[in-house]
């Protein structure tokens, strides 16, 4: 059924133009041969609360459903105006070029539809192919910007109707994907088609005001008027710390207190604020080894200083140069020689790549991966480590943004590798990795079905590749296993699979990041750092 | 002049200036946000796995090394053996790899018939009796001539065939797409036909080359090499005009994009161009973004609903 869906098929008049049957959902591994995914749920109309699923009945972006005729005209109208602006150098140069010749280019031979982890796992749903959604984009453009497109349409295949419908679905099409380019990394051509969902969710944001709440209203507007998407105050952060500062004490026997706010310390480190309040060990972690190693280091508790994240990075231009900026701002505040990012994958992308077309001038302060200074201090003996300590099964999950987009692969392998001795990679690892089925967002969005539908099909490549890496000896529920995820979107992606395939219970697979696994094996700390217990 | 050669004469300056306006469209377009993808070729030392100059503690304070011939290694691989095609899509590439290695053995043919008829021009006639860089050239464009023309018919056809019938491929194809390789298999047949046929050694064609050279008027022997000239030009002139024309975008979709990891410096030139496009007015008109401000004011504004 799936494959009889034609593109111009998107403005169809139906309720809902695609339904999942779980039933056609690839077979995961030992020990899940007999997992058997439940009906993909529905979405009551209170929890819609008026808002249009009419793509695949899937609720993550707010779509309104229009009431009237004149509503639904206005709307296309209003998508029109955006597409027209979006190929303009005004008011789309910083990814006019690459949008271009990603358009342009593509001659369809559905190479990328075989790298795609969500169609892959989708059971090969012609919807999430990801030529589907840019030939939609396309074929738009050649009929209704490109002059004389309506006469030459049905030559070039653009025989499409723009109507609400096609809006609409176009809209929840460009939040299918985790935007993670594992498809462009196999394009002949060079054709990014997660750009171009990029640019989708762009236009929709930037000229409609449509985008999921979890990362405006909830993200970068809260972030840039809170100092944080998590909503924590710098007052809130300081009582954290405090907590943290006790909870190292209790651990370790360590007496650290938190660097904030020093003027001219060699490094700023900037974390992920869903660490404070997930994981604060990973923040303790960190602050263990930097202290241990003698750096001169701080954080910073001004508004935005605190949370590297950038949520702008998924979906649109302005609200990612506003925090980025923001980011910059506190740099030079400081007066630090460097920026460093914690284990934050698209942090790193946001704060290092796209920082660097907008970190200017004064504001261009040097920005660091994690990845990189931890290296230094464990390779170069800063710290002590007996990798017996950690002596189990260890794999590494590779975060997009800071392997394929960034090209950081080696300083996190030469630290889990001296440090755990049963480390094992993924297949396939390093700058061929499968995302986690968290990017782009989709890790916190929480809202109505949407997340059985993350752990269901994109998350499900991820989770087949993490029991993949150990053997079935090791998938006994008696032996400790780690999965370490150096990203904090990451890591809550696969929190929540483990959860929900219950596999703490069935494998006993713990996850984390990589500076607790480094703590753990530190020689002067009591042993235990890591405790086998699933949050 | 003969109104088949005003054709090819025609033909071919379209061709030109559509080449040109499409290598303008991506030179013009603004300095973008960086988005690159790895593996980057020249990262020297990391390439092989994907690795870049951002895995060096302190890296801005330390040089950066390019592998120059890495990239143009990689280059080759992907221009002459489409290696990207290969490791990903084997079933295309069996017919791809043909039809593009036919296409650049038809450009040197062309490119041969050119100077053969440089050469006669110049009173050196191109026969297999000729002295020793005519005989060459003869020869050459024998053997690229049949050789381009066979692969190229071969690829053209085998991809045709693919479009057709491949189920997950259909639904993509537009009329253009089956229109793009029938006119490629057309052209091919004809040559075929009308060489094979009777101008074995392409002396008819060269002669005609060597008449659009001198602006001498002259008629093609047969109504069937006419045939093929015209095919030929109308070819040469739908090629840039249509997204067969790929290479362009393709390497400006490399070099710009794909492997542009070169950082911003303060005082560099890509800090200037950026500084320029900041002040661009943005007309954006959802609620968070002043429109009519500009980029650099409104990124430094917070204005949130």
């Amino acid at each position: 059924m799936s494959k009889d869906i034609k593109v111009n098929d998107i403005s169809r008049k139906t309720e809902q133009f695609f339904h999942l049957d779980t039933k056609n959902l690839p077979k995961l591994p030992y020990p899940y041969e007999d997992w058997e995914d439940p009906p993909f749920p529905g979405v009551a109309e209170v929890k819609r609360k008026g808002k249009d699923i009419s793509l695949d009945g899937i609720l993550n972006v707010p779509v309104p459903a229009p009431q009237t005729e004149e509503e639904k005209e206005k709307l296309v109208a209003a998508f029109l105006e955006g597409l027209r602006k979006l190929l303009t150098v005004e008011n789309n140069w910083p990814f006019l070029k690459p949008l271009l010749l990603s358009l342009d280019n593509c001659v369809r031979c559905n190479t990328c539809a075989e790298a795609c982890p969500m169609f892959e796992m989708s059971g090969r749903a012609e919807i999430y192919r990801p030529l589907f959604r840019s030939e939609i984009l396309r074929r738009i453009i050649k009929k209704y910007i490109h002059p004389g497109g309506k006469l030459t349409a049905r030559f070039t295949g653009a025989d499409i109707d723009l109507n609400w419908e096609t809006v609409a679905r176009l809209a929840q099409l460009a939040y299918r994907c985790t935007l993670c380019r594992r498809c462009a990394q196999t394009c002949p051509m060079g054709v990014d088609n997660g750009l171009i969902a990029r640019e989708i969710r762009k236009l929709f944001s930037q000229e409609l005001g449509i985008h999921p709440a979890e990362l405006h209203e909830e993200g970068t507007v809260k972030q840039l008027d809170t100092g944080s998407s998590t909503g924590i105050s710098p007052a809130a952060l300081m009582d954290l710390i405090e907590f943290m500062e006790d909870d190292i004490t209790e651990r370790t026997g360590l007496k650290i207190k938190m660097p904030f706010d020093k003027p001219g310390a060699d490094i700023l480190l900037l974390h992920n604020a869903g660490e404070f309040l997930s994981w604060p060990e990973n923040i303790e972690a960190f602050a263990i080894i930097f202290e241990q190693a003698g750096l001169n280091w701080t954080m910073s508790r001004e508004l935005v200083g605190y949370d590297s994240v950038n949520y702008g990075l998924f979906y649109e231009d302005v609200q990612l140069a506003r925090v980025t900026l923001k980011h910059a701002e506190v740099a030079k505040k400081l007066g630090v020689k460097k920026v460093v990012v914690a284990e934050c994958g698209h942090a790193h992308k946001a704060i290092m790549a796209i920082g660097d077309r907008v970190w200017l001038d004064e504001v261009n302060i040097p920005r660091e991966s994690c990845m990189v200074t931890l290296e230094d201090i464990v390779l170069n003996d800063r710290i002590r480590i007996d990798p017996q300590r950690n002596n189990f099964p260890v794999t590494l999950h590779d975060p997009c943004n800071i392997t394929r987009s960034m090209g950081i692969i080696q300083p996190q392998r030469r630290i889990i590798k001296k440090i755990c001795p049963q480390f094992r990679e993924m297949t396939p690892h390093g700058v061929n990795n499968y995302c986690c089925g968290g990017g782009s967002g989709f890790a916190i969005m929480q809202s109505a079905n949407f997340p059985t539908w993350r752990f269901t099909v994109p998350g499900r490549k991820k989770f087949a590749q993490i029991l993949n890496a150990f053997s079935r000896e090791e998938l006994d529920p008696g032996i400790n296993k780690y999965v370490c995820a150096p990203c904090s979107n990451c890591k809550g992606q696969i929190r929540d699979l483990l959860t929900y395939y219950d596999a703490w219970e069935k494998t006993r697979i713990l996850y984390g990041g990589l500076v607790e696994l480094i703590v753990n094996g530190m020689v002067n700390i009591p042993e235990g750092f890591l405790e086998w217990e699933f949050h | 002049m003969l109104w088949i050669q005003w054709v090819s004469y025609i033909s071919v300056l379209i061709a030109l200036i559509a080449m040109l306006a499409k290598v303008l469209r991506y030179v013009r377009a603004p300095q973008n946000f960086r988005w690159e993808l790895y593996p980057v070729p020249h990262e020297k030392g990391r390439a092989e796995y994907g690795g870049s100059y951002l895995e060096e503690l302190d890296w801005w304070s330390k040089p950066r090394h390019s592998d120059l011939i890495n990239e143009v290694k990689e280059m080759l691989l992907e221009i002459l053996f489409l290696k990207g095609v290969y490791h990903h899509n084997k079933r295309v590439w069996l017919f791809s790899f043909p039809f593009h290695f036919g296409l650049y053995l038809c450009i040197g043919w062309l490119f041969l018939l050119f100077l053969g008829a440089v050469f006669q021009a110049a009173g050196v006639t191109v026969t297999k009796d000729a002295g020793t860089i005519a005989r060459l050239i003869y020869y050459l464009t024998v053997v690229s001539g049949y050789s381009g023309l066979v692969l190229t018919g071969y690829g053209a056809l085998g991809l045709f065939i693919w479009r057709v019938s491949d189920s997950n491929q259909k639904a993509y194809n537009s009329f253009a797409e089956y229109f793009n390789l029938f006119f490629f298999v057309v052209v091919v047949a004809v040559s075929l036909i009308v060489h094979l046929g009777g101008d074995r050694d392409f002396a008819a064609l060269r002669a005609y080359v060597q008449s659009l050279l001198t602006l001498a008027p002259a008629r093609p022997p047969t109504a069937f090499l006419s045939l093929e000239i015209i095919l030929m030009s109308l070819l040469i002139m739908y090629i840039p005009l249509t997204r067969m024309s790929h290479f362009v975008a393709k390497y400006f979709l490399y070099h710009a994009v794909r492997w542009s990891d070169t950082p911003n410096e303060r005082g560099s030139k890509i800090e200037k161009r950026i500084m320029e496009l900041l002040q661009k007015k943005v007309s954006w008109n959802a609620a968070h973004i002043q429109t009519g401000k500009s980029w650099a004011e409104v990124i430094k504004e917070n204005k949130n609903e």
